[in-house]
């Protein structure tokens, strides 16, 4: 069952995974949506990472170790970007990414 | 261990009051800052004749040689292996008698400044420059090295320059402060060049070394400058220009007159005790390599002297501002002392000039610090300058009077006097070898006489002017220094000089030549002679005598147009040919670069600016975009490799 999956077949789920996240960071209005996104795009990284530690290098664990802390600074990098989208929606009532775009020339 | 390791202080206690006062200058009362900065000079004043005494009196000659000893010294910057600049304090007979002279006449322009400025709204200013001049030019006659001496040659540069324009609402006043900097400082350019001509070849700054003779040999002085000059005779020259700027010698003289824009106290002390001596003071200080190593240079230094000297003097006769006659004088006899110097030889008997010039630099400190003390109590008294406005105060200014009378007596040379001993030893000396300078300095003699008695006979004699205010004689805080001036004006001439200064060290004998006394006396009493006859009492014959040498009076009037040409050489020559081509340079070309350059950037950013239209988005997928260019041209080259 699960034993047949090789690595390939992770590294296309990840693949998928990531290209998802930067198809909607691309196309998403919503803030929210878009803090999702980078998500979806730091798991896929993480799913690489823990891939790659299981299939090659199996008597190691700094993958693992790795996928961990990704899950730890994503927790604060949410967190902070969530403050930030607060401050944005106090300022501007909205979070729709094209009200906010006073930083130009 | 030495027992002048104290006299660090002597400089210090002023710089202290210096900086108590320029801190609290809006906090202090004046009677504070009066009693801080007369009782801080006092205390300076009682360490310098302690030092006198210690070293003339007390330790005297060692073997018949007065020593030279450092007080006390530190390192203060290191230059290489063998050469570094110290900084500390050199005790020896020139020194010490320069310590004298400035206290002196610092501590008595403190007490008479307490009056003369008591009215005034810059009174704590005042009194916080004359601290920093004090501890400026302190430091500058104790000075070990020639480079400290630079170091403190400027501050006190500064410090007069600060004075001259203490009255800076006064357009003339700025001017004046302007155009003295501007010139001492073109001189010590000259100075600095001088210094380090001299010290690149003889590896050292400090006096004791550099001025004695056992070591010259060793100095490595070989070969010729340009002119024909050698290097040392060069070296010399060039700091002998230092001085001069800074001892107003002609031509370098033409910020001294203005310079009188000052307040009076400021004048005595500055401009006519101190601060111009220094110059002399710098070419005594070196005097053995000037007499021993480029005896060339010292000729020049006597006729420099002795051409100032009279050149001056004619101008004083014509003036008719009563500061800008006394200025003239002081210029006159400063070219006494470098002329002094200038016949003089090293050691023994031929060290006359040197001792002569020392004495004289002595005396007319204290007579000519007097005349202009004097000078301020009665410009104080009568609210002008112009000595045709004054006339008959001596029956209103009793005191000021004698006082002033004493020391014109001083300066025209009058047997009893301390000028009368000084202008004998100098003329005594330049009798011996130099001919030419004996005459020039015999008839400057007679011109002093004369020039003084006529400004004396003029402001004190003559018919009486209407006076708004009845003149009447200062407080006493201006009386007093005036007093005891006047005494030291009469008994500093019987100090038997040569006993405590020398060229060498060792104590010389000198006695009254009456030969030459007397030929200079009769001198003398044929100037003041004719200034009597002609202002004592108000007579057409002056105007007589300017009429019959009119365009010579017009020329002596207008200072031999000296300043004339200054201003043309700067504005018609510097200013046109050389000035204005590198204006021009810099606007056209330099700042024509940075312009292209600025309006470069400019239009470039103006076209692409569009790109940043604050769309997050749009950004993240021109990062993307490129992420994904990159990539394929990766795993293109990757392929096939």
């Amino acid at each position: 069952m699960w034993q047949d999956i090789s690595l390939q077949d992770v590294l296309i789920v990840s693949t998928l995974m990531f290209f998802s996240g930067v198809y909607g960071f691309l196309t998403r209005r919503n803030l929210i949506t878009m803090l999702m996104s980078v998500e979806l795009m730091l798991n896929a990284v993480n799913i690489n990472f823990v891939a790659f530690n299981y299939f090659l290098h199996p008597e190691n664990m700094q993958g693992m170790f790795f996928a961990l802390f990704v899950v730890v600074i994503a927790a604060a990098e949410a967190s902070v970007a969530i403050a930030i989208i607060i401050g944005i929606y106090r300022r501007f009532k909205s979070i729709n990414i094209e009200d906010v775009s006073k930083m130009k020339f | 261990m030495n027992a002048f390791e104290y006299t660090f202080l002597i400089p210090f206690i002023p710089l202290l009051g210096f900086l108590l006062i320029i801190f609290n200058f809006k906090r202090f009362p004046k009677k504070l800052t009066a009693a801080l900065a007369t009782s801080l000079i006092g205390i300076s004043f009682v360490l310098s004749v302690y030092t006198a005494w210690q070293y003339f009196i007390i330790m005297g000659p060692l073997h018949g040689v007065y020593p030279k000893i450092i007080g006390n010294h530190f390192e203060w910057l290191k230059l290489g292996e063998h050469l570094s600049v110290h900084m500390g304090t050199l005790i020896d007979q020139a020194s010490v008698m320069m310590l004298i002279v400035v206290s002196t006449v610092s501590l008595m322009v403190h007490i008479y400044s307490i009056g003369y400025m008591h009215d005034d709204r810059g009174f704590n200013r005042f009194f916080a420059f004359l601290q920093l001049f004090s501890f400026s030019m302190l430091s500058l006659v104790i000075a070990t090295n020639v480079f400290q001496i630079y170091i403190f040659w400027e501050l006190v540069g500064v410090s007069s320059f600060l004075l001259i324009g203490f009255y800076y609402e006064k357009p003339s006043a700025v001017a004046a402060s302007k155009k003295a900097f501007i010139v001492t400082r073109f001189a010590d350019l000259f100075f600095l060049l001088g210094i380090l001509l001299i010290s690149f070849h003889t590896d050292t700054f400090d006096f004791i070394s550099l001025t004695n003779p056992e070591n010259f040999e060793r100095f490595n002085l070989h070969g010729t400058t340009f002119l024909g000059l050698s290097i040392p005779a060069l070296a010399l020259i060039l700091i002998f220009v230092g001085g001069a700027g800074k001892s107003a010698m002609f031509p370098l003289h033409i910020w001294l007159p203005d310079a009188m824009e000052g307040p009076s106290p400021v004048s005595a002390l500055i401009h006519a005790a101190t601060m111009v001596v220094a110059g002399v003071y710098l070419v005594a200080r070196m005097f053995a390599n000037y007499a021993i190593m480029a005896p060339e240079a010292l000729a020049l230094v006597g006729y420099v002297g002795a051409f100032t000297s009279l050149f001056a003097a004619v101008i004083a006769t014509t003036q008719i501002d009563f500061k800008r006659v006394l200025a003239f004088s002081t210029i006159s006899q400063i070219g006494y002392m470098m002329a002094a110097l200038g016949v003089s030889g090293y050691g023994e008997e031929a060290g006359l000039g040197y001792m002569a010039s020392m004495f004289h630099l002595f005396t007319h400190a204290m007579f000519k610090a007097l005349l202009f003390l004097g000078a301020g109590a009665v410009i104080h008294a009568v609210h002008t300058n112009s000595i045709r406005e004054m006339g008959g105060l001596r029956k209103y200014m009793k005191t000021t009077h004698i006082t002033f009378l004493i020391a014109t007596l001083a300066i025209a040379g009058f047997p009893g006097l301390s000028g009368f001993f000084s202008k004998d030893e100098i003329i005594t000396a330049a009798h011996q070898s130099y001919p030419l300078v004996f005459y020039t300095l015999l008839v400057v003699a007679g011109l002093t006489a004369f020039y003084m008695f006529r400004l004396y006979f003029l402001v004190f004699w003559n018919t009486e002017t209407h006076y708004h205010h009845k003149p009447h004689d200062p407080g006493k805080a201006m009386l007093i220094p005036l007093i005891i001036l006047a005494v030291l004006s009469i008994v500093s001439g019987y100090i038997p000089f040569g006993e405590f200064v020398s060229s060498d060290g060792k104590p010389l004998h000198t006695h009254l030549h009456f030969d030459i006394a007397i030929i200079s006396t009769l001198v003398s009493f044929v100037g003041i002679a004719i200034a009597w006859f002609l202002y004592k009492k108000s007579s057409d014959l002056t105007s007589h005598l300017i009429a019959r040498w009119g365009t010579f009076y017009r020329w002596a009037y207008n200072k031999f147009y000296i300043d004339e040409v200054y201003l043309f050489i700067t504005h018609n020559i510097i200013f046109a040919y050389i000035s204005r081509p590198i204006a021009w340079f810099d606007r056209h070309v330099v700042d024509g670069t940075m312009n292209v350059i600025g309006w470069i950037t400019v239009t470039t950013s103006e076209k692409i600016k569009g790109m940043q239209s604050g769309q997050l988005q749009q950004y993240a997928f021109a990062f993307v975009s490129a992420i994904l260019v990159i990539s394929a041209f990766l795993i293109y080259y990757l392929i096939n490799n």
